[in-house]
């Protein structure tokens, strides 16, 4: 309850500084409170474009205080997620990935994971998305696929963004890529390596280490470095590569490394650079939602 | 003296940049690349075969030539290390060379009964009907997760046929049982054509089941 007022508190506030918004939003606003918030920064992100720097700043500066008094994690209120909206258009990030890839990923293999999830939760006690990844792999095929599979593909969305806004990494970020790597390009021919050398389905990801330092790894199929007894380094994610094959055949074939090389141009380096000063730099798993 | 001249063999070979062991090659399609259409497209069928079944034939024979490598040093470390790539790409070149056979042009079809009817035989008794056992083989091939292949296989000891699924390029002789008849649910195997609907994939793909091969390799497995 205190959570939802202070989602009304925050979104009237915004509202007042941005004639962009109107009573829909609100009502948007004032549902993700209920609904785990899983739209809510989406719907700020939307609404970029319309706020000037100044109001983006504030409106910045009001969701980071009520980040702080509520933890905005995603529980599933009434044992139901819900999935939420590309932050940009099913286009936006051409020519790297398609249009009808990112439809097709999005409105069809994201939203199967989350119908699928929401089946396999009904009749139990109501979980965290990040509980729900801890114990996946020792609950079970559905739980591991589908909770697994909800939350690697919106960590993923939320990452990705138009090439022109694609950005650089914060200084936090970059220094820790260096100190770790040696340089940007020699960090992401690891991460190549580790995509391209995924046999079948999975997951390429960057993430942060227990020592703090940041290390790559790959998951088969949908699970993540945050389950339990999961294969591979122990690391929290930040950063993450689809290489199923739905995540490119349609524009790159059987060509995986072309659709590694595309990635980087669409990588939103500003979100990427959010979730690791946020999250992960602090040993806690990102809560996209 | 034997050993000492097949390694004199060897080392000639390798002198001479020739692999001393066998290669292994990419076996033509028994059929065009557009034979399959409607049901799975020229586009799908040029890649699948030209391309991932090729891929695996080449990621095969650089392994094993790594491997032979690591066999004349007697290097163990080395050779346990390339398992996971021969497992991978052996798998798939096993795989897909037995998976061109068991399809066909529709028109070149016949059903089950004609093809065997010792196997349809088979089929009846163990699952009531044929469209119960594509029902129940399409339902699990349907829920493998991630990159795998469904498969009718002959259980020669207990003189049987089963449905398994098994993940990646895992050939079914991991699981003991003999393939007579795989079906690839790879997404490179559909998606350009069925997109994320799978089960319409599976649904169809029945109408290229080449029954007379399926048979062939039922005849060889239970004899």
């Amino acid at each position: 309850m205190v959570r939802a007022h202070l989602y009304m508190a925050v979104s009237l506030a915004v509202a007042s500084s941005c004639a962009a918004f109107s009573s829909p939003t609100l009502a948007g606003l004032h549902v993700a409170s209920h609904r785990g918030g899983a739209a809510h920064s989406l719907c700020m992100a939307a609404q970029k474009p319309a706020l000037s720097r100044r109001e983006a700043i504030q409106a910045a500066s009001f969701l980071a205080g009520a980040a702080f008094f509520a933890p905005r994690e995603s529980v599933a209120a009434d044992g139901a997620f819900s999935l939420p909206k590309l932050p940009y258009a099913y286009d936006a990030l051409e020519p790297h990935i398609d249009k009808m890839t990112m439809e097709l990923h999005h409105d069809k293999h994201f939203n199967a994971y989350l119908t699928n999830l929401n089946k396999a939760l009904e009749g139990k006690d109501a979980k965290s998305l990040l509980d729900i990844q801890k114990t996946a792999i020792k609950d079970g095929a559905m739980l591991r696929n589908n909770g697994g599979g909800f939350y690697n593909h919106g960590l993923f969305f939320n990452t990705l963004g138009p090439a022109s806004e694609s950005g650089a990494p914060s200084p936090a970020l970059a220094k820790a890529i260096e100190s770790s790597f040696g340089s940007m390009d020699k960090m992401k021919e690891e991460f190549n390596a580790a995509a391209a050398k995924r046999f079948g389905s999975g997951w390429a990801w960057l993430g942060v280490a227990p020592d703090g330092k940041l290390v790559i790894t790959s998951t088969p199929n949908q699970d993540n470095p945050l389950m339990e007894g999961c294969d591979g380094a122990k690391m929290v994610p930040f950063l993450g590569l689809d290489v199923w094959e739905h995540a490119y055949y349609l524009k790159y074939q059987n060509r995986r490394p072309e659709y590694i090389a595309g990635f980087w141009n669409v990588v939103n380096w500003g979100k990427v650079s959010e979730y690791y000063e946020t999250f992960a730099a602090k040993g806690v798993p990102v809560n996209w939602a | 003296m034997l050993r000492q001249s097949l390694r004199s063999v060897r080392s000639v070979a390798k002198a001479h940049g020739a692999r001393a062991m066998s290669s292994y090659t990419l076996p033509p399609l028994p059929y065009e690349l557009g034979a399959l259409e409607p049901v799975v497209n020229t586009e799908i069928m040029t890649l699948h075969h030209g391309k991932h079944h090729a891929t695996y034939v080449a990621n095969l024979n650089a392994a094993m030539e790594k491997y032979a490598e690591a066999e004349a040093k007697k290097d163990v470390a080395a050779m346990i290390a390339l398992q996971g790539a021969i497992k991978f790409n052996g798998g798939g070149h096993v795989n897909h060379s037995i998976f061109w056979t068991n399809l066909c042009a529709p028109k070149d079809v016949v059903a089950p009964a004609e093809a065997s009817p010792e196997l349809a035989k088979m089929i009846d008794a163990q699952w009531g009907s044929l469209d119960a056992f594509k029902t129940e083989f399409n339902t699990k091939t349907a829920a493998v997760q991630g990159s795998g292949w469904g498969w009718l296989g002959y259980d020669k000891a207990a003189k049987k046929l089963a449905i398994a699924t098994c993940a990646n390029q895992d050939p079914l002789s991991t699981t003991g049982l003999t393939p007579l008849l795989g079906i690839d649910v790879w997404e490179h195997a559909y998606y350009l054509q069925y997109k994320n609907v799978r089960p319409e994939y599976l649904k169809q793909v029945w109408q290229v089941v080449n029954w007379k091969n399926v048979a062939e390799r039922f005849k060889a497995a239970s004899a």
